[in-house]
């Protein structure tokens, strides 16, 4: 009985309503949440930092490029682990959750792709050069457009996300390996500044603005992974008792 | 179990040989397309050599993939097999040996030809053929995680390119650099390491991937 109940917070999750009530109550508050840091983040990034000693204000796209390629990474990781949870638990809400990362993912990396493109012109000389970073974000969106292909290109629910669910460890085992093998291939990019063992190396008035976009741009993927979750949920449920009393108020 | 099934397959090649011949086929048309659409120097040819062989290599394996399982999935011969062997770890790991061996082997044969036309010198020859014997069965073992995937649907050829391609990147960096390395004088060992670790890892891992994805699509 003792078991059962320390595992219960765990399998509440499982269902679609109580899901469904957390997501429809924490969407919005993150989303808000994200909008404020998100303006005092930009507003702090581009008025109070110092420019940089040598790429003057060029650099001050990093305050949009570091967090979306943190959070390329991190996206996937999160869907990889809630297929995982699926897989293992039968969680068909932890399907729904894995499913709805892919989009907002891809997007991510998209963004960090695009601004790292245009900071790599004035910085590098060149939209494009095939570094070792670049190139590895480059296969991540590859895998995101697989994932999502593989998606929606099985009719069947269940089936398409259990097989998502599998390519999705699979791409999380080849990560690390696709990373490290373009890296000893090829690589220009500047090293970390932020995450050192000897702590950042980049000053503090310029980490600061950093850190707070980088919370706005987590806030951010969990209200617009609610309210996808929410869709889904409310699509697939609808004929439920559940779900007429949530359209019925 | 697993010999049977490898014995039932390699049968059924000796009775179809035409349509598993043609990634073969493939392989040599699209290595010979390079000088045709680049140049015929044999020096920029050899440079780029390593690269023709690896991409036409990623390609005839891909092709050869789209028929892994399709066709024993649609007639049913793979519910049969998994309910003999109360398991398709050992069907799955049956069919990638059996991919390897119609596929992955006559390719490295050709590629003894092949390498003469694109200019790679004949003391290069042991890194081509090393780089291929580690590399191509990893390109099987990981495509057939894709081909499990993507066999419940009809028209799955470009699906499973775009699925499998990126994960066959490490492969093709590791091999493809194998051979430069050995055509400018320096050593291959490290790049060989590479792709015999990278061997192990998919024989450990691959064969379970491809069983739960067969299993999604059966039930």
């Amino acid at each position: 009985m003792q078991k059962r109940n320390s595992r219960a917070w765990f399998h509440r999750f499982g269902s679609s309503s109580y899901f469904y009530r957390i997501a429809s109550r924490w969407g919005p508050r993150t989303g808000w949440g994200a909008l404020v840091l998100m303006v005092t983040g930009i507003f702090m990034g581009l008025f109070v930092a110092p420019p940089d000693y040598q790429m003057g204000d060029s650099y001050r796209i990093i305050y949009i490029h570091v967090p979306t390629a943190w959070m390329s990474l991190s996206v996937y990781v999160l869907m990889a682990l809630a297929a995982a949870i699926g897989l293992i638990w039968k969680m068909k809400v932890s399907f729904h959750v894995s499913r709805a990362c892919a989009p907002i993912g891809a997007a991510f990396t998209f963004c960090a792709l695009i601004t790292g493109s245009l900071w790599g012109k004035p910085t590098w000389g060149t939209y494009w050069i095939w570094d070792a970073r670049l190139t590895s974000e480059l296969v991540l969106l590859f895998l995101y457009m697989g994932y999502m292909a593989l998606d929606k290109a099985i009719p069947d629910r269940n089936t398409a996300s259990q097989a998502t669910a599998v390519l999705s460890l699979v791409g999380l085992v080849n990560i690390p390996i696709i990373h490290y093998s373009v890296e000893w291939w090829n690589t220009l990019h500047q090293g970390s500044t932020v995450i050192r063992m000897d702590g950042p190396s980049i000053d503090a008035q310029m980490l600061v603005p950093l850190l707070i976009t980088t919370v706005a741009m987590n806030l951010y993927f969990v209200s617009v992974l609610f309210s996808r979750v929410r869709c889904e949920l409310l699509n697939l449920e609808r004929r439920t008792q559940w779900v007429r009393e949530v359209i019925n108020g | 179990m697993l010999i049977t099934v490898i014995k039932r397959d390699l049968k059924c090649v000796s009775h179809n040989l035409s349509s598993s011949v043609q990634p073969i086929g493939f392989f040599i048309i699209i290595t010979s397309l390079f000088p045709l659409a680049v140049t015929p120097d044999p020096k920029v040819l050899q440079g780029i050599a390593p690269g023709i062989i690896w991409i036409s290599a990623l390609l005839a394996t891909l092709l050869a993939l789209d028929t892994l399982f399709k066709e024993d999935f649609v007639d049913g011969t793979i519910d049969q097999m998994f309910i003999v062997a109360n398991s398709l770890y050992v069907v799955a790991f049956a069919r990638i040996i059996s991919h390897w061996l119609i596929s992955g082997l006559p390719l490295i044969l050709m590629c003894l030809i092949i390498a003469f036309m694109l200019q790679i010198p004949e003391h290069s020859l042991d890194a081509l053929i090393v780089s291929l014997l580690l590399g191509t069965p990893t390109l099987s073992l990981v495509g057939s995680i894709g081909a499990a995937l993507t066999v419940g649907l009809r028209y799955s050829g470009v699906l499973l390119a775009l699925i499998t391609l990126p994960l066959y990147i490490p492969v093709m960096i590791f091999g493809a650099s194998c051979i430069s390395a050995d055509l400018i004088g320096l050593q291959w060992s490290g790049q060989a390491y590479l792709l015999a670790a990278m061997l192990v890892l998919s024989i450990t891992l691959a064969p379970f991937a491809t069983a739960a994805a067969l299993r999604i699509n059966i039930n």
